[in-house]
């Protein structure tokens, strides 16, 4: 069992998951029976080298993918079961995904990716609130190319928000970005996650990162190594890597 | 505007070379079938309204010459409801400006009104009026033809004198819709003419008075059409009745409804073969743009965007292009379908042939299209729905190379390293390989399928005018004659040399099965008429039994040795057992020849003649048509060159002016293929290309890699492309085989030579458009970006 955050409720309870790639003929374990329970409003960081199985863990999270064995729910509800429209009904209603390569869909401008998802959301901001809160309200309609990396994260966070999310799921936020980008882009994480509650987990190699965590979780072979709780958030400002 | 539809509408401008191409392969096949579609709706629509409208006779028959007391027992038979007895007779013409003499038709008409059955379209003038036995009606070809007019008159020479003939209407009838004789290959408006003249004069000038040698009737619903022809047949056998025909046989009909039924399957064909082509090219085009997106449609998927929706974002791609093309191909096809009328009208009198765009067949050519672009990407758009978001998220596996057989055999040391990444690159993916090929291949089947008529027909004409029919002339009498017929023809001027023969209208009958053809009694050793093998060499005839032609022996399904019932349809009417001696290959109509001798003793009348063919001094020319005008006993005078003259003038214009729109079709085709194929190369390998270049490979050494691959694309589809033509080209041939005509599958070095040539600058003209591309390749730019 993980140690946790005493008094909130768990939003994701996640138990014995293992996960086995098939490379041709050989297998490939990427997670080997892990325990996790992730509470409402905290924010995790998931640390662990490449390789580890973080992002595996992050995109059973996120309903992107299913353990080959073991068992997870959101607030109660099997994200195992391998049925499509359950797991895209759940990624629809309550997951903010942020990738490190961002992922924006090149031929639509700033307003427009971030329209792609407030489209389907039930009660979502407009693009135009949401890019504001990443401060890209000047950049509204640039395409993709015309902005830098750390703006184009932005614009995925922003994306990601947009539609009030319950949990926001970042894969390396910062990985392709500049220590001077990357706090930007980890401020904006913070904020959402202050201001707006949102359930946060980010997954990075960088263990600088760790220090705005409530929760570190360090993550190695496929296993959960380490469980560290931070008693003083850093702001990401402080950060040094 | 959606953010998703908005994305669609920029991913298509993006690739709008690529697209476009695809929507020219698809308004190419819409547009033929369009064309097909239109000109057969266009073409029964109007044979059938004018059919009813002008009360076109069921059955016809002729006789020799019956008193019209017969009449009343024909229309006695049951089923018949109308009757119309006439006097036909063919006449020799002398037009004002032609040497030659020209065969006329005259047609007995009612004096007061227009006939009950096979009424008259009246283009221009008026009908006949009673008491003026001058007046007639001339039919419109023949008119145009000679630029008579209302007013006009024209010299029929009946029975040896000259009768002055006054043109008071031009007129059209549903039995000459396709005015052509018996025994010609295309229609020759010069030399043909219907004239239609009161009853009372024509009886007059023939001394048929009271009497007819002609039946049309008409039908009840429910008559039964055989029972008919059975009961008409054995009223006018006494009479010299030739056998009656229900109107399938009637020869105008039969032209026309076989142009109906080649449409039909034509139709299907050459569309196919482009939406085949488009098929593949959308599948290849897709698979790409999925490729490359997979990281958006994972980010999509992460969004909660559902299977459904991110395979109908896809689709709709998919639907936009075809859309396009549909629309482009129904105008293409309209505007092709209008030339195929335009050319109609000049095969086909019709008082109007209107073009005809049913609703049927624009959906039936959305559907098509449809179906195509669905069966070319359902797999793809399947493998991206189906693609795990999380497995999206990660990009594609590097692709799985091997050493290639080539290398495996132990030729590497053949290679250079550019052109292993060629062989390699080609034996990695070798079904898409092979589908590019097959789509460069098609493009040049189809240059040989446009081709080959042409090439088809230059050799029946050599066969025909060269090789089998030698003579200059030939004549046929009014009826057979003894041998002192060809002796005055013998002395008349410019004649080198005369071969009589005899022509016998019979019906074969073997087993179940039963022909109307006639024999042709030819003299031993023919000079000028000759039979041939497949082989072209000439046959010898037998002293006795029939030499038919292939194509009635698998009609009849007769081999040689086999004995057929002969009934003959003339003079007394016997009936023979004779049995096949060889058989010939022949490329027009259904034939019988026979030993002349033998089919005269057969027939027990004496050593008569009824045809003669002639050899001619060109310098005496003129003076012998004019002696045989005056000839009472020439029926009709066929020149051969003007045969020839009018083939070419028709049938082949026609055919270079659909050649052209196929050569566009298959450079739509090769440059749609090649262009598409290079294109994808470029964008899956630019960055393996801007590699080399950044190692310091020149442009023309990543240029060869790409272009190279191209090249050996290309000249693999070369010989592919010929053997499908063959193939192709065979399936027409086995469509047009019909019982008026044979096409043999031809193919002229000059047609190869033209079809290997414009699918190579097809593909040179795609492949430079290219390496345009690849010279301005950024080299930094797509080594950023992330695979």
């Amino acid at each position: 069992m993980v140690p946790s955050r005493r008094g909130a409720a768990s939003v994701y309870c996640a138990r014995g998951i293992t996960k086995i790639y098939r490379m041709g003929e050989v297998e490939v374990p990427a997670l080997r029976g892990v325990d996790l329970d992730l509470f409402e409003g905290e924010f995790v960081v998931l640390l662990g080298p490449s390789g580890s199985g973080k992002s595996t863990l992050l995109n059973i999270l996120g309903g992107l993918d299913v353990p080959t064995a073991g068992h997870v729910s959101y607030r109660g509800k099997d994200l195992t079961s391998n049925d499509d429209a359950l797991l895209t009904g759940y990624r629809r209603r309550h997951v903010g995904f942020v990738f490190q390569f961002y992922n924006l869909i090149p031929s639509l401008t700033a307003r427009e990716n971030v329209a792609l998802v407030t489209e389907i959301a039930e009660n979502p901001m407009r693009p135009e609130e949401a890019l504001k809160m990443v401060n890209l309200g000047h950049r509204l309609d640039h395409f993709p190319a015309q902005l830098s990396g750390g703006e184009q994260q932005r614009v995925a966070i922003a994306r990601a928000v947009a539609k009030r999310p319950d949990v926001l799921l970042c894969d390396e936020p910062t990985g392709a970005l500049d220590i001077e980008t990357g706090i930007v882009v980890l401020e904006v994480i913070e904020r959402v996650n202050r201001e707006l509650g949102t359930t946060t987990a980010v997954i990075t190699h960088n263990a600088a990162i760790a220090g705005m965590a409530d929760r570190v979780i360090s993550v190695a072979s496929g296993r959960i190594s380490h469980v560290k709780i931070n008693e003083h958030k850093q702001q990401p400002s402080e950060l040094q890597w | 505007m959606k953010a998703l539809d908005r994305k669609l509408l920029r991913d298509v401008l993006q690739m709008w070379g690529q697209l476009l191409a695809i929507c020219a392969v698809i308004a190419c096949g819409v547009g033929t079938f369009i064309m097909t579609q239109s000109a057969l709706a266009g073409l029964s629509y109007t044979q059938q309204t004018y059919y009813e409208q002008s009360r076109f006779s069921r059955i016809f028959s002729n006789v020799k010459r019956a008193p019209l007391s017969v009449g009343k027992r024909i229309s006695e038979i049951p089923g018949v409801s109308q009757m119309q007895l006439r006097v036909v007779r063919d006449v020799t013409l002398d037009v004002a400006g032609m040497t030659e003499p020209a065969v006329g038709r005259l047609i007995s008409v009612p004096e007061h009104s227009m006939p009950a059955l096979n009424t008259l379209y009246l283009r221009s003038g008026r009908y006949i009026e009673p008491n003026r036995p001058d007046e007639a009606l001339c039919s419109e070809g023949f008119a145009k033809s000679h630029g008579l007019k209302p007013g006009d008159k024209v010299t029929a020479i009946i029975n040896g004198r000259r009768k002055e003939l006054e043109i008071v209407g031009i007129a059209l009838s549903p039995e000459y819709i396709y005015q052509i004789r018996a025994g010609q290959l295309v229609p020759d408006d010069t030399r043909f003419g219907i004239f239609w003249m009161g009853e009372i004069a024509l009886s007059a000038a023939f001394d048929m008075q009271g009497a007819f040698n002609d039946i049309c009737l008409d039908l009840t619903s429910d008559a039964n059409e055989a029972e008919v022809l059975r009961s008409l047949d054995r009223i006018t056998r006494p009479y010299g009745g030739m056998g009656a025909i229900g109107r399938r046989d009637q020869i105008s009909n039969k032209f026309i409804s076989d142009e109906i039924s080649n449409l039909k399957r034509m139709g299907l064909i050459v569309p196919g073969i482009f939406l085949l082509v488009a098929a593949f090219l959308l599948n290849v085009v897709l698979s790409r743009i999925i490729a490359l997106q997979r990281d958006q449609i994972a980010a999509l998927k992460a969004f909660g965007y559902s299977n459904f929706a991110i395979a109908w974002h896809y689709l709709k791609m998919v639907i936009v292009v075809v859309l396009m093309g549909e629309l482009i191909g129904l105008g293409v096809g309209c505007m092709l379908g209008m030339q195929i009328m335009n050319l109609y009208t000049k095969f086909y009198r019709f008082p109007s042939l209107t073009f005809m765009l049913p609703m049927h067949v624009v959906l039936g050519s959305f559907m098509v299209s449809a179906t195509s672009a669905i069966v070319g990407t359902v797999g793809v758009i399947h493998k991206a729905v189906s693609l795990p978001p999380a497995e999206a998220m990660r990009p594609e596996p590097p692709a799985n190379f091997r050493p290639t057989i080539f290398e495996r055999l132990g030729l590497n040391s053949l290679l250079t390293q550019t052109a292993r990444i060629i062989v390699r690159n080609i034996e990695r993916r070798p079904f898409k390989a092979l589908f590019s090929s097959l789509g460069i291949a098609l493009s040049v089947s189809i240059i040989i399928l446009g081709h080959f008529s042409t090439d088809s027909l230059n050799f029946l004409l050599e066969l025909q005018f060269q090789v089998v029919q030698r003579q200059h002339v030939s004549v046929t009498f009014v009826e057979p004659y003894s041998h002192s017929a060809l002796y005055e023809l013998q002395h008349m001027p410019g004649v080198i040399r005369t071969e009589p023969g005899r022509v016998v209208g019979i019906k074969m009958r073997f087993a179940h099965h039963e022909r109307r053809v006639a024999i042709s009694g030819l003299q031993m050793n023919p000079q000028l008429s000759h039979l041939v093998d497949s082989e072209e060499q000439p046959i010898h005839l037998p002293d006795a039994g029939l030499v038919i032609n292939t194509k009635l022996a698998s009609l009849l399904g007769v081999k040689r040795g086999d004995v057929v019932t002969i009934e003959v349809l003339e003079g007394a009417q016997p009936t023979w057992q004779v049995p096949i001696a060889a058989l010939v290959t022949e490329h027009f109509g259904l034939s019988a020849y026979m030993n002349l001798h033998a089919l005269n003793h057969l027939m027990k009348d004496g050593e008569l003649v009824n045809t003669i063919h002639l050899l001619v001094d060109q310098k005496h020319r003129d003076e012998l048509y004019t002696k045989l005008k005056e000839t009472p006993k020439v029926a009709s005078v066929t020149i051969k060159e003007a045969s020839i003259r009018s083939f070419r003038e028709t049938v082949m214009e026609n055919m270079l002016q659909m050649q052209f729109f196929n050569l566009m079709f298959a450079c739509v085709i090769a440059f749609g293929v090649v262009y598409n194929t290079a294109r994808i190369a470029l964008s899956e390998r630019g960055r393996e290309l801007a590699s080399l270049r950044v190692l310091g490979l020149t442009r023309g050494e990543i240029s060869f890699i790409l272009l190279g691959e191209l090249a050996v694309l290309t000249l693999a589809a070369i010989p592919l492309g010929i053997l499908l033509g063959f193939g192709l080209g065979k399936i027409v041939t086995t469509f047009l085989d019909t019982e008026l005509y044979r096409i043999p599958l031809v193919v002229s070095p000059k047609t190869l030579s033209m079809a290997v040539s414009v699918v190579t600058l097809a593909a040179v003209a795609s492949g430079l458009v290219v390496r345009r591309k690849l010279d301005h390749l950024d080299l930094i730019a797509v080594l950023k970006t992330r695979e």
